[in-house]
């Protein structure tokens, strides 16, 4: 018969209403200023003890307490007051000390019915809300050092080639110091370390055996050093935030040498704040022989056992920069490796250090650059003085049983988290140097309160428009179209919440759009309707031909709108990607509500019953 | 409306008018592009900022009106930390005088504010992400061409792929030219364009395939006009709705999305009077036959019985 639906078909049509409905709930309730906690590693837990003496410290500052919830490696106190905010992570990161990470945070506050079902709010961008905000410096002295350090060995490899014997290497600042048993050695080096190092100022200084070759890094070089370290951690910081999965991030040079980070609200802010400022970084050295001379050797002790040690050799066959792709997983044994892809350079120098050294041992250095805040009195005031310091530690010594190519594993991790993090670091790139979290607050939206209300309210107002326009042009279709229309936006609502997505201001602009296509979905079908009835088609019949002949516009239209957004999404990134998810949600729900629910409503009211005039 | 559908309007018969107006909007635009090239907003470029400290919380849309009267580009305005502290972005090349220059404007007001810090900050959107975006955007394009071409026929590719580049052409040329502020928002509308320009113009294309399966004759500028007729009701009823939404945007929305509202406005006018003028009109200059979608045919009846 015709426009009837099969009770199947409506029953379909109710439940995806009410899951919308449903999972759109949680936009009703506003975020909560919250600080998270959890452990340096990403593993150990928080007790229950010291969340009480975090209770009563904090009660002591005068700074309300809303509610704490410990979750699997982290816990969460919400605050009642956002201005408390940064109070409260002062102090309990004053009290918990370097094992813990503590961040500010703007926590869900879902009912719990509603996270039972695992519902929650669409996070909203950093330009309608605001977010968690991070300054980070990087550390152009130990950018420079590094520099100087890989200059200075590649220099000694040079002269043992053309066997010119050096006696040490200093360095200070910006230059090296090279000593030599006379001049004539000082001077043949000079010859050839100058042609191949362009970037330094010579200077040669005293005679016989105190004879040195002095060598200044030039302005410009150290200048373009500096542009470099800050570009290429901006790219690493983009690529680590981007692999959390933080929608749209902002991430930022501020400064001759400092970096802005800036997450919208609810997010994971201890875990984003651990991998943001990671420095961990990968060295493969082979083990020294005994007879190697000590001023090539290291001694460095194992990661997990302080007191053991092991004599390594000062040269770096490939550090982590070489890696071109890394993932984690579980050994036979269970235990957490790390699977490493190598590039092309990396993978040769590789195959060459151990096709050689067969028999020998072979250590996986892990690195990290930290830093220590201690608070001193300086006149009178109180100054916070931070002192970097480098960790490195051996997490595995293997013997090379073959020559390794292009992708290998290593071992010797604490846990999973430590192995999937360390992955993550490998595969987003090292830092080019070191950097510092210098600042971190919550930050109002960048568009202000004001245009914010006038923004919602203009769309607010056409939308009313719309409704108004479809319902003198089509009357009763008009109300099925109008309800079609609040129910997309609700399913929309519904499905961004479901993944996760964030909403920004050119996510409005997805939204705007397919609310105007939604809208022509029905245009479509009502002006076919109409053209049905003039051709003289019965009543019955012009709604069932109308239906029937736009739907190959309808999809043929949509699919093409579809397949642009699909790409966007998997190419583009940040606002990009954002409006792409907004565009493609918004495009399967419009279809849903334009096609299936307009239907189902005019099925409803007129399907199977004598009708004499179509009010459209 | 209804007296529209009965009167034929001849589209197709002006087509040389309107590929005149189309040649000469494209080549203002690209001259404008050659010539003045893009404003490009803090997005883009970077700028100043300024963090400030007043004594009592002050309000952010009057900091932010007052520094555009004084003749600051592109004002960001945002507490940070409590609501006493606020930085402030502008597109304004760094020198060291712009913090005491804008926190002099805003003691002006009255208030009782302190300068913490001005620095210079980056651009917001990277090398990186300019690249991956344009890259995307043209297999965006490649395989909606293959789609159409499988759907309808490729001389139909062609044109709906010059229809979308002439819009984004020409929406891109009024900014330049106007020099309006073109930032991340606006890009986003130029999405919204693409999608809009892409809809519009396959919904006019359908119309014009089964006008031409159906009808007897071989008159193409007939049957093209017959289907643009019929289809044009719906594009007025869709363009008027869109256009509602953004007319109400662009006067009551306030100044950050004023732009974003122009970018839509120009593309949705631009974007239906291309689905008729560029898209249809070229596939009577490229010669297509009824031939031409006779092997199509074949998949017809799959195609209807899809729902």
């Amino acid at each position: 018969m015709l426009n009837r639906y099969p009770l199947w078909k409506y029953l379909l049509i109710l439940v995806v209403l009410l899951a919308g409905l449903v999972y759109s709930l949680p936009n009703l309730f506003p975020e909560d200023p919250a600080v998270q906690i959890s452990s340096e590693r990403g593993d150990a837990t928080i007790d229950a003890r010291q969340l009480e003496r975090i209770r009563t410290s904090l009660g002591e500052a005068g700074i309300d307490i809303q509610a704490v919830e410990e979750q699997p490696s982290s816990a969460l106190i919400r605050l009642s007051d956002a201005d408390d905010q940064l109070r409260a992570r002062d102090r309990i990161s004053d009290m918990l000390g370097d094992e813990y990470v503590v961040a500010l945070n703007l926590a869900e506050s879902t009912p719990a019915w509603l996270q039972s079902l695992s519902a929650s709010p669409m996070t909203l961008g950093l330009d309608l809300r605001g977010g968690v905000h991070f300054l980070l410096e990087v550390d152009m002295d130990a950018a420079l050092e590094q520099r100087l350090e890989v200059n200075a060995s590649a220099m000694r490899e040079q002269l043992r080639g053309e066997r010119i014997r050096y006696r040490d290497t200093e360095i200070e600042e910006r230059t090296i110091s090279m000593a030599f048993a006379n001049a004539e050695d000082r001077d043949e080096a000079r010859s050839l370390i100058a042609r191949e190092f362009p970037d330094f100022d010579y200077q040669s200084v005293g005679e016989d055996r105190g004879a040195r070759l002095v060598m200044t890094m030039s302005d410009q070089a150290v200048q373009e050093l500096q542009d470099y370290a800050i570009n290429q951690n901006l790219t690493t910081l983009r690529n680590r935030v981007n692999e959390l999965g933080v929608a749209e991030p902002l991430v930022q040079r501020q400064g001759p040498d400092r970096i802005v980070v800036e997450l919208p609200g609810v997010q994971d802010t201890t875990e984003a704040k651990r991998i943001v400022g990671a420095t961990a970084n990968l060295e493969f050295r082979l083990e020294a022989r005994p007879d190697t001379p000590e001023n090539e050797t290291e001694t460095i002790p194992f990661r997990n056992s302080p007191n053991r040690t092991a004599e390594l050799m000062r040269d770096v066959i490939i550090t982590g920069d070489s890696v071109s792709n890394a993932n984690h997983s579980f050994d036979e044994n269970g235990r957490p490796q790390v699977n490493i892809d190598l590039d092309g350079t990396g993978g040769t120098l590789m195959n060459r250090a151990t096709r050689t050294n067969i028999g020998r041992n072979m250590a996986v250095v892990y690195i990290e650059h930290k830093t220590r805040d201690t608070t001193v009195t300086v006149d009178g005031e109180e100054v916070v003085e931070r002192e970097p310091y480098t960790e490195r530690g051996i997490i595995s010594l293997a013997t090379i049983q073959s020559a390794l190519g292009n992708s290998f594993r290593i071992t010797g991790l604490d846990s999973p988290t430590e192995a999937a993090e360390l992955a993550l670091l490998l595969r987003s790139g090292s830092l080019a140097a070191p950097i510092y979290f210098v600042q971190e607050r919550t930050i109002g939206p960048s568009l202000g309160a004001e245009n914010i209300e006038r923004g919602v309210m203009s769309v607010q107002i056409g939308l009313l428009l719309v409704v108004l326009f479809m319902l003198v042009r089509y009357k009763v279709f008009g109300v099925f179209a109008n309800i079609a229309l609040a129910l997309n936006v609700t399913l929309l609502i519904a499905a961004m919440s479901l993944l996760g997505a964030t909403l920004t201001l050119p996510g409005i602009a997805g939204i705007v759009l397919t609310l105007g296509m939604a809208v022509d979905a029905n245009v479509l079908i009502f002006e076919r309707i109409r053209e049905e009835l003039r051709t003289g088609l019965s009543v019955q019949q012009a709604i069932s031909a109308g239906y029937e002949r736009a739907f190959t516009s309808i999809i043929d239209a949509n699919i093409t709108t579809l397949l642009v957004a699909v790409i966007l999404f998997s190419i583009g990134t940040g606002p990009v990607k954002g409006f792409a998810v907004t565009l493609s949600l918004g495009i399967l729900t419009s279809l849903f509500t334009a096609l299936m629910v307009t239907r189902a409503m005019v099925n409803l009211t007129y399907g199977g019953k004598p009708v004499k005039k179509l009010w459209i | 409306m209804k007296s529209l559908v009965n009167r034929q309007i001849d589209f197709m018969g002006k087509r040389r008018i309107a590929f005149a107006i189309s040649g000469l909007m494209l080549l203002v635009s690209i001259a404008s592009l050659l010539f003045q090239g893009l404003n490009l907003g803090l997005d883009f470029t970077g700028g100043t900022l300024v963090e400030v400290r007043y004594a009592v919380a002050p309000s952010l849309d009057a900091i932010r009106q007052t520094l555009e009267s004084s003749g600051f580009r592109d004002v960001s305005v945002q507490t940070f930390g409590a609501s006493t502290e606020v930085l402030i972005r502008l597109q304004q090349a760094f020198d060291p005088d712009v913090g005491e220059q804008v926190v002099s404007l805003l003691r002006n007001l009255g208030d009782d504010v302190q300068l913490v810090r001005a620095e210079f900050v980056g651009a917001q959107v990277g090398d990186q992400l300019r690249d991956q975006s344009g890259m995307g955007l043209l297999v965006a394009l490649g395989i909606v061409m293959l789609y159409v071409a499988a759907r309808f026929q490729y001389k139909f590719a062609i044109g709906a792929l010059l229809a979308l580049l002439h819009d984004v052409v020409i929406v891109v040329g009024i900014f330049s030219l106007f020099q309006f502020e073109f930032d991340l928002t606006v890009l986003a509308a130029l999405l919204a364009v693409i999608g809009y320009s892409l809809n519009d113009t396959i919904v006019v294309y359908d119309r014009i395939r089964e006008t031409i399966r159906k009808s007897r004759i071989d008159d193409m500028p007939a049957i093209f006009n017959e289907a643009i007729n019929m289809t044009l009701s719906r594009t007025l009823a869709t363009s008027g709705t869109t256009l509602l939404v953004l007319f109400a945007l662009f006067f009551l929305g306030g100044d950050m999305i004023h732009f974003f509202s122009i970018a839509l406005i120009a593309g949705v006018v631009v974007g239906t009077f291309s689905s008729i003028y560029v898209a249809s009109a070229l596939l009577l200059t490229v010669h297509l036959d009824r031939e031409d979608l006779i092997p199509a045919k074949k998949e017809d009846p799959e195609a209807e019985e899809l729902p």
